[in-house]
C-alpha cells in the first residue's frame, strides 16, 4: 500500500509539531523517520496511524483519502514504543485480540488458534503462548507486539522507536530479524527512530526531520555521502567542525586548499568525520606533504584501531589509525583531509 | 540473619504488633468472649430472632444496593477526575473526601433535612410518590454517601497509572470504544474496583450515625443491625448486643477474606514466573 502525505500540518496548543510535510512511501518500502526528540517524527507516524489528525493537509493510502479515517478502520498495524501489551492477557490472547473484535472477520476458535500459532512461529516464540507479558523479556515483548500488530493483516506497519528500550545486543539482533520479516511479508513499513545507526542499518530510505520539517531524504548511501546541511552532517554521526573562510570557490585550512565550488565568499564551516582524516607522523618516512599541523594529545586503544585525539589550532579532533602505528601523546604530525563537507557558517 | 540496609525493623515490627493487638485485636476478642459467654443455644436464639433476621436483611440488602450505586457513580467520578481537565476539578477532587471528614451524624441530619417530606428534595419527590426519608431508600442513600470515597480513591490511582497506549493499542487492533473499555480498561481496573467494593460494602454494613436519622428505625422494616446492637446495649443486654455484633463482624471478615482471595487470583498475571 502506497502512502502519500500532502502538506501535512499539526499544531499542539501553540507548538507546531509538524510543518507542511509532504512525503510518499512506495508500496513495500521500509522507511525510517529519523530525527532528534521534538522533531515531529512520532507525531507524523501517529497521524499516518490515525491516532492524531492533521490540522491541514491530506494523507492518502493508495488512492483513498485516509485523512479523517479513525485508527480502527485504517488497517494499520502499530507497534508502540513500550509495546503496550495487555498485561492481563497471555501472549497468545494478546496476539488474538485483534481477531476477536466485533469488526474482525468472523473466525472460528480453531482458525484463530491456528493463526496465533503461525504468528508465534513467525516471531520465534512458539513455546511462550501461555506466558503473561510480565513473564517474558523486553526483546520477546517487542516480538509479541509485532505479532499482535500483524495479526490484523495490516496494509501498513508502523513502529514507534521499536528498539528504543532494549540493550545494544538485543537491538542488533532484532533489527536484522525485522529486516527479514519485512523481506518475507513485504508490508509497507514506516518506523520512527532517533538512532541514526538503526535508521541506516534497517531502512531502504531515510527521512530526516528537524523541527517538524523534512530536511533531507534518500537512501542510506545518499544521506550519508551527500548530507545537505550542517544539521544532517552532525546528526548522522561523529563529526568535527572547523571554521574557515571561503574565497573564490576555495577554502584554505592550514596549507590545504579545499574545493568549495558554488559557495559564496564568507565564513564557512568545514565538517570532517574521523574516518575522513589521515595521520602522517613526522619521521614516519611519509612525504610530509600538505596538511594541518597537529599535536597528539591522547591515544585510545580500541579493538580494531587506535584512536588519536589531536589538536589543531585549538580545535580538538579525533581520527583512527591502524593498530600497528607507533604514536604517543605529544607527537607532532600532519592531518590530511580525505573528504570534507563545507557549509556556510 | 541477613544484613538489612534499613535499620529499625525489630522496633517498627514490635510497635505495629503492639498497636494491632491493643487497638484492633483486643476489642474484637472482648466482643467474641462476651458473645461466647452466652452458650450456643442462647447465642443462636438471639442471633436468629425474627427481629435480628429482619435487621440483617435490611442491612445487607441496603449495603448491596448502596455498593452497586457506588460502583457506577464512583467509577464515573474517578474516570472524570483522572481523564478530564475542567475548571473546578481540584475542588471536586477534594469534595470526594468530605464524607470521610464529616461526622456521620451530621451527614445523617443533613440528608434527613433534604429528603424529609418538606425538605428541598423531599417536596419534589413526595408528590411523585417517592418516599426517601424513613424508608430503606433513605438507608441506601445514607450508606452510599458515607462509603463513596472508597471506590473513587481505590480506582483513581490505578486509572492514573493506566498507560493510554493500551487503549490506543486496542483501537489500532480494530476494537470499538466499548470493546476497549470492557476488554482492556475494566479488567485492569478490576482488582482496584473489587478492593473498593469490599471496603464500601464493609463500611455500609457497619454504618450507624448517618443512617439512624434518616431510617425511621421501625423494627422489622427499617431497623439496621448496628442500631439493634445499640438498643440492646441501652437495655443493658450486653451479651445479646455482643452476639448480634459478632454476626456483623463475621460477615465483614468473611467478605474481606473472600475478596482478598479473588483479588490475588485476578492479579496473578503480574507474577514473575
Amino acid at each position: 500500500m502506497k502512502i502519500n502525505l500532502d502538506h501535512v500540518v499539526k499544531t499542539f496548543n501553540t507548538f507546531r509539531a509538524v510543518h507542511d510535510v509532504s512525503l510518499s512511501v512506495e508500496s513495500g518500502e521500509l522507511v525510517a523517520l529519523l530525527g532528534p526528540s521534538g522533531s515531529g517524527k512520532t507525531t507524523l507516524l501517529r497521524m499516518v496511524a490515525g491516532l492524531e489528525f492533521p490540522d491541514a493537509g491530506q494523507i492518502r493510502f493508495g488512492e483513498q483519502d485516509a485523512t479523517q479515517i479513525p485508527v480502527r478502520e485504517r488497517g494499520v498495524g502499530f507497534v508502540f514504543q513500550h509495546y503496550a501489551l495487555f498485561p492481563h492477557l497471555s501472549v497468545a490472547d494478546n496476539i488474538a485480540f485483534g481477531m476477536r473484535t466485533a469488526r474482525a472477520a468472523r473466525r472460528s476458535k480453531a482458525e484463530i488458534d491456528a493463526r496465533v500459532e503461525e504468528l508465534l512461529r513467525l516471531v520465534q516464540l512458539s513455546s511462550l503462548g501461555n506466558r503473561f507479558p510480565a513473564q517474558i523479556s523486553g526483546g520477546q515483548r517487542q516480538r509479541v507486539a509485532l505479532a499482535r500488530a500483524l495479526a490484523v493483516d495490516p496494509k501498513v506497519l508502523l513502529l514507534d522507536e521499536p528498539f528504543g528500550a532494549l540493550d545494544a545486543n538485543v537491538r542488533r539482533d532484532l533489527r536484522r530479524w525485522l529486516r527479514e520479516i519485512h523481506a518475507e511479508l513485504g508490508i509497507t513499513t514506516l518506523f520512527v527512530t532517533h538512532d541514526q545507526e538503526e535508521a541506516l542499518d534497517l531502512a531502504d530510505r531515510v527521512v530526516i526531520l528537524q523541527q517538524g520539517r523534512i530536511v533531507q531524504q534518500g537512501t542510506p548511501r545518499a544521506v550519508t555521502r551527500q548530507p545537505n546541511s550542517a544539521f544532517v552532517m552532525r546528526f548522522l554521526g561523529d563529526t568535527h567542525q572547523l571554521s574557515a573562510t571561503a574565497k573564490g570557490g576555495q577554502v584554505t585550512l592550514g596549507d590545504l586548499s579545499l574545493d568549495a565550488t558554488g559557495l559564496a565568499d564568507g565564513p564557512v564551516d568545514v565538517f570532517v568525520r574521523p574516518a575522513d582524516l589521515e595521520w602522517a607522523g613526522q619521521g614516519s618516512g611519509d612525504q610530509p606533504g600538505p596538511g594541518l599541523p597537529a599535536t597528539v594529545t591522547r591515544v585510545i586503544d580500541r579493538p580494531g584501531a587506535r584512536r588519536l585525539a589531536v589538536s589543531f589550532e585549538g580545535h580538538g579532533l579525533e581520527l583512527d589509525v591502524a593498530p600497528e602505528v607507533e604514536v604517543a601523546a605529544g607527537d607532532r604530525g600532519r592531518l590530511r583531509i580525505l573528504r570534507s563537507r563545507i557549509f556556510p557558517a | 540473619m541477613r544484613q538489612r540496609v534499613l535499620p529499625g525493623l525489630p522496633l517498627s515490627l514490635g510497635l505495629t504488633l503492639l498497636y494491632a493487638a491493643l487497638i484492633i485485636a483486643l476489642p474484637i476478642l472482648a466482643l467474641v468472649f462476651k458473645a461466647a459467654s452466652l452458650g450456643p443455644a442462647a447465642y443462636w436464639q438471639i442471633v436468629s430472632s425474627e427481629r435480628a433476621l429482619a435487621s440483617y436483611r435490611v442491612t445487607v440488602a441496603c449495603a448491596l444496593a448502596a455498593t452497586a450505586f457506588n460502583l457506577v457513580f464512583g467509577l464515573a467520578l474517578a474516570w472524570v477526575l483522572v481523564r478530564y481537565r475542567f475548571p473546578g476539578r481540584r475542588l471536586l477532587d477534594a469534595v470526594v473526601d468530605l464524607p470521610f471528614a464529616l461526622p456521620t451524624a451530621v451527614a445523617g441530619i443533613a440528608l434527613t433535612t433534604l429528603f424529609a417530606p418538606g425538605g428541598w428534595f423531599g417536596h419534589v419527590l413526595d408528590p411523585l410518590g417517592i418516599r426517601v426519608a424513613y424508608t430503606p431508600l433513605g438507608i441506601i442513600i445514607a450508606m452510599a454517601f458515607t462509603s463513596l470515597p472508597f471506590i473513587v480513591r481505590t480506582v483513581q490511582p490505578v486509572l492514573e497509572e493506566l498507560d493510554p497506549a493500551l487503549e490506543e493499542a486496542g483501537l489500532s487492533l480494530g476494537a470499538s470504544d466499548r470493546e476497549v473499555f470492557t476488554r482492556v480498561v475494566l479488567p485492569l481496573l478490576a482488582p482496584a474496583v473489587l478492593a473498593g467494593l469490599s471496603l464500601s460494602f464493609a463500611r455500609s454494613l457497619g454504618e450507624f450515625g448517618a443512617i439512624i436519622f434518616i431510617a425511621g428505625n421501625q423494627p422489622m422494616s427499617t431497623e439496621i443491625t448496628a442500631l439493634l446492637v445499640f438498643i440492646r446495649l441501652e437495655e443493658y443486654e450486653y451479651q445479646a448486643a455482643a452476639a448480634i455484633a459478632s454476626v456483623l463482624l463475621i460477615t465483614a471478615f468473611v467478605m474481606l477474606a473472600v475478596t482478598n482471595l479473588i483479588q490475588r487470583r485476578a492479579l496473578r498475571y503480574l507474577q514473575k514466573d
